[in-house]
């Protein structure tokens, strides 16, 4: 039997003079009708690169398939001239993007972009591209699909976004759908809803699914079979079942053990001395308006937000994006400025501090960013990147070099690195030259705005190690910002959650992971990856011992 | 630095280019070797063709030495070319870094200021102000300034607005830096590369407006530049085409090398393409 997609010795060579001469290197995978196969790796593993093998859109000339096959029911693609490919691609293969707003052309309508899938590949008359098009919407459970067809993207939401481009993707009915980080890009919520329809669609359509992710949770959730991709290789391969429970690979093996567990780690008596409060914040944006801009829209960012840190505690703000987690960190170091409530350090309230009066307050406070590839100047060495705070508070250039030498190693990282510049690391070392400039000014509050966000699984683990180790170490409390909340149980003593700029609920992690009692946060607890699967396999591990 | 220079040489025409500005160089350092002497004394027999009467180049209707005139003269483009351009540049940056760091009130007035000089058509805004003040090497310095600095206010705040709200710029904000200190260490050397690129495009168009204005007879009469020259001889061209071919065809290839250099500066110091390159 011929099948739907059989991929044999693929390699994909990268230009010459990179790091390794294949992208992906003898790979071989097949898809059936009616399943999903996820292929799970880290960045640079070559996951993405092979689906794109797959459709024919590799970055050629520099990308190119080198070697190997890849047959669509017994047809070499590999092979294919382009006018071939451009007829298969959407009709016969078609694929959805991590990114819907780029993915979309931002200048036409919904209505049009799916009009045009049928334009190019069947004869139907206007009406019934129309009809076929609110059906498909229907299909894809976008409310109110009569509008939706009018709308421009930036009109939708991100999930609506996904839902057109998977409306877009299946209006031909293809035999496969290429899946690229659908998911990655989307709420916790919006996720878990995407993830059911792309289910149901592939179950009603019977069409075969290559799923690309790197979230073993996801895997969990909607894969019938798994290929594990290490720099370029195929690792591992086996049905769901066996790669989650049975892994053999001692990569796939590492992979499924950093997966955070949702299991809240034990509770730590909290201290007595509660080191900052946060009393009633407000924090509001303005947009549009002013000058001919007409009515301006003004959005709460945070509302009436209230919170207390205790010295020594790891305090979690979770939250989807738009819920103002982000804002309140970036107030609580004054980066943003609230416009009521109190930040009281100690005594002193710092919130209306201005930017003299504020100095001899940054010391304790300081901030680990998001993204590891944003927050290290560019142009700076990072001895100097470090050692800016301590100098600028006074030190002498002396012990400022010995400070930041020290930090080095606390953060793990060489001696040597002090006179390199930042592009020479990686993100996870990036990220722990982040937190040694945080640590520098020794401050008594770190807060950390998603801080491993934008790292591999198992990177991530690594810095949040770290920063449990360093909080112990520097008895430091922190703030740790994330919309993760696997990351959350892992690291948080107490949690806040918020939504649409309050804080619906907050109270020891365990406890609210054990019963929460908000509505949004039985949503969030429930939307997140894997939940059931990882559960009983932890359950299994606990008997076992 | 030697990386810089082998992404630099890797662009043959940019090679080339700094070669003739090195050659031009030269000889505006060894003219008064050459050629002692005031360029504008009378040398000979007058419109000799190039070759006769001991002219390498010729010599025009008064009888003054085209060579030595060209020789001369660039030491005038180049000197006038560079400072113009070093003064633009660093009003350009102080205007668009003010504009693009602080943004609001501060950004629009800067601004608004930017454009009006903008709505003047350059040259003709350079030969007003030439015109108010009195031909001289400062004014012409001064009105060429005048006229360009625009350009580079408007890249500088471009880079400056996008860089103010990285990670890294916030990170200096938390430890408590100081606006000067993370405008000038922080985002300005982040920027340095466009702003090294347009300065060196900026040379050649300043040596064109200075010939410009000298061809108009605006120049300092007492400077000899290749401008003067041409426009010395441009009702001659039929009769003596060389008076005016020669300085014509030491501002091309100036300019022209000029642009070379600076096109190779953009491909050696785009971080895009050397992200390709690595």
């Amino acid at each position: 039997m011929t099948r739907l997609l059989d991929i044999q010795g693929l390699h994909v060579a990268l230009p010459a003079g990179g790091q390794r001469a294949y992208a992906v290197e003898n790979a071989s995978l097949h898809l059936d009708e009616n399943e999903i196969l996820c292929v799970v790796g880290e960045s640079g593993s070559g996951k993405s690169l092979t689906a794109r093998a797959v459709m024919g859109l590799l970055p050629r000339p520099h990308v190119r398939i080198a070697k190997g096959s890849v047959s669509l029911q017994g047809e070499d693609l590999a092979k294919a001239k382009e006018p071939r490919m451009r007829e298969l691609r959407g009709s016969e293969i078609s694929m959805i993007f991590q990114e819907p707003m780029t993915a979309l052309n931002p200048v036409m309508t919904i209505g049009d972009q799916i009009d045009e899938v049928f334009r190019f590949h069947a004869a139907m008359s206007g009406r019934e591209r129309r009809e076929k098009a609110l059906t498909l919407l229907n299909d894809v459970q976008i409310p109110d699909p009569a509008q939706t067809i009018l709308a421009y993207p930036h009109e939708l939401s991100g999930g609506q976004r996904q839902r057109a481009m998977i409306a877009m993707a299946l209006a031909l009915d293809p035999k496969i759908l290429i899946a690229d980080e659908p998911t990655t890009a989307l709420d916790v919520t919006t996720q878990a809803q995407i993830l059911k329809l792309i289910k149901e669609m592939q179950d009603e359509h019977g069409t075969g699914v290559l799923f690309i992710t790197h979230d073993f949770g996801v895997v969990a959730d909607i894969a019938d079979r798994v290929a594990v991709m290490q720099h370029g290789l195929v690792v591992e391969a086996g049905t769901t079942e066996q790669v989650l429970t049975r892994p053999e690979h001692p990569y796939t093996q590492a992979l499924i053990a950093s997966v955070p567990s949702l299991e809240p780690r034990p509770a730590r008596p909290r201290s007595p001395e509660i080191v900052m409060r946060v009393n009633e914040l407000d924090k509001t944006y303005t947009s549009g308006g002013g000058f001919l801009g007409g009515e301006a829209r003004v959005v709460h960012a945070a509302k009436q937000v209230t919170l207390d840190l205790a010295r020594g505690e790891t305090l979690g703000i979770v939250g989807e994006s738009g819920s103002g987690k982000s804002t309140v960190a970036r107030c609580i170091v004054r980066l943003n400025d609230a416009e009521a409530g109190q930040i009281l350090l100690g005594d002193a309230d710092i919130r209306p501090l201005g930017r003299a009066a504020m100095r001899p307050y940054r010391s304790k406070i300081q901030m680990v960013f998001q993204d590891p590839f944003a927050s290290l100047n560019p142009r700076a060495r990072v001895g100097k990147i470090i050692a800016q705070g301590p100098l600028l508070q006074g030190e002498t250039p002396q012990a400022a070099r010995a400070r930041a030498t020290e930090l080095l190693e606390t953060v793990g990282l060489d001696k040597g690195a002090y006179d390199r510049f930042p592009h020479e690391f990686s993100g996870g070392q990036r990220q722990r030259i982040g937190i040694a400039r945080a640590l520098a000014l020794n401050p008594e509050i770190l807060v950390a705005d998603e801080p491993v966000s934008a790292l591999d699984v198992s990177i991530q683990a690594q810095i949040l190690k770290l920063l449990d180790e360093i909080r112990d170490r520097m008895n430091l409390s922190m703030v740790f910002i994330t919309h993760d909340l696997r990351v959350a149980a892992q690291v948080c003593d107490r949690i806040a959650v918020m939504r649409r700029g309050e804080v619906v609920e907050q109270g020891p992690t365990a406890e609210i992971f054990a019963a929460p009692k908000h509505v949004y946060t039985r949503e969030l607890l429930s939307a997140v990856p894997g939940r059931d699967y990882f559960k009983t396999v932890e359950e299994h591990a606990k008997m076992s011992v | 630095m030697l990386s810089f220079w082998n992404r630099f040489s890797r662009n043959r025409s940019a090679v080339l280019g700094l070669g003739i500005i090195a050659l031009i160089l030269l000889m505006a350092v060894i003219a008064p070797l050459i050629f002692p002497g005031d360029p504008f004394g009378l040398a000979g027999k007058s419109m000799s063709p190039p070759g006769a009467n001991g002219f390498l180049l010729g010599s025009d209707s008064l009888g003054r030495d085209v060579a030595a005139g060209i020789a001369h003269g660039a030491k005038t483009s180049l000197l006038i070319g560079l400072i113009a351009t070093l003064v633009a540049v660093l009003v350009g940056v102080i205007m668009g870094a003010l504009a693009g760091y602080y943004g609001g009130i501060i950004d629009d007035l800067l601004m608004r200021t930017t454009e009006m000089f903008q709505t003047i058509p350059s040259f003709v805004f350079a030969i007003l102000l030439v015109a108010i003040m009195k031909p001289s090497i400062e004014s012409v310095v001064i009105a060429i300034a005048v006229v360009s600095w625009p350009a580079v206010a408007r890249l500088v705040r471009g880079e400056f607005l996008s860089l103010r709200n990285r990670e890294f710029v916030q990170a200096c904000h938390t430890v408590g830096m100081s606006d000067v200190r993370i405008m000038l260490g922080e985002i300005l050397p982040n920027c340095l590369s466009p702003i090294i690129v347009i300065g060196s495009l900026m040379v050649a168009t300043a040596i064109l407006i200075e010939s410009g204005l000298a061809f108009l007879g605006l120049g300092d009469p007492n400077v000899m530049s290749w401008g003067f020259q041409i426009g010395a001889g441009r009702t001659l061209l039929r009769s003596a085409w060389w008076v005016c071919t020669f300085p014509g065809i030491a501002i091309l290839l100036t300019v022209l090398a000029i642009n070379l250099v600076g096109e190779g500066l953009n491909d050696a110091l785009n971080p895009r393409l050397r992200e390709r390159a690595s």
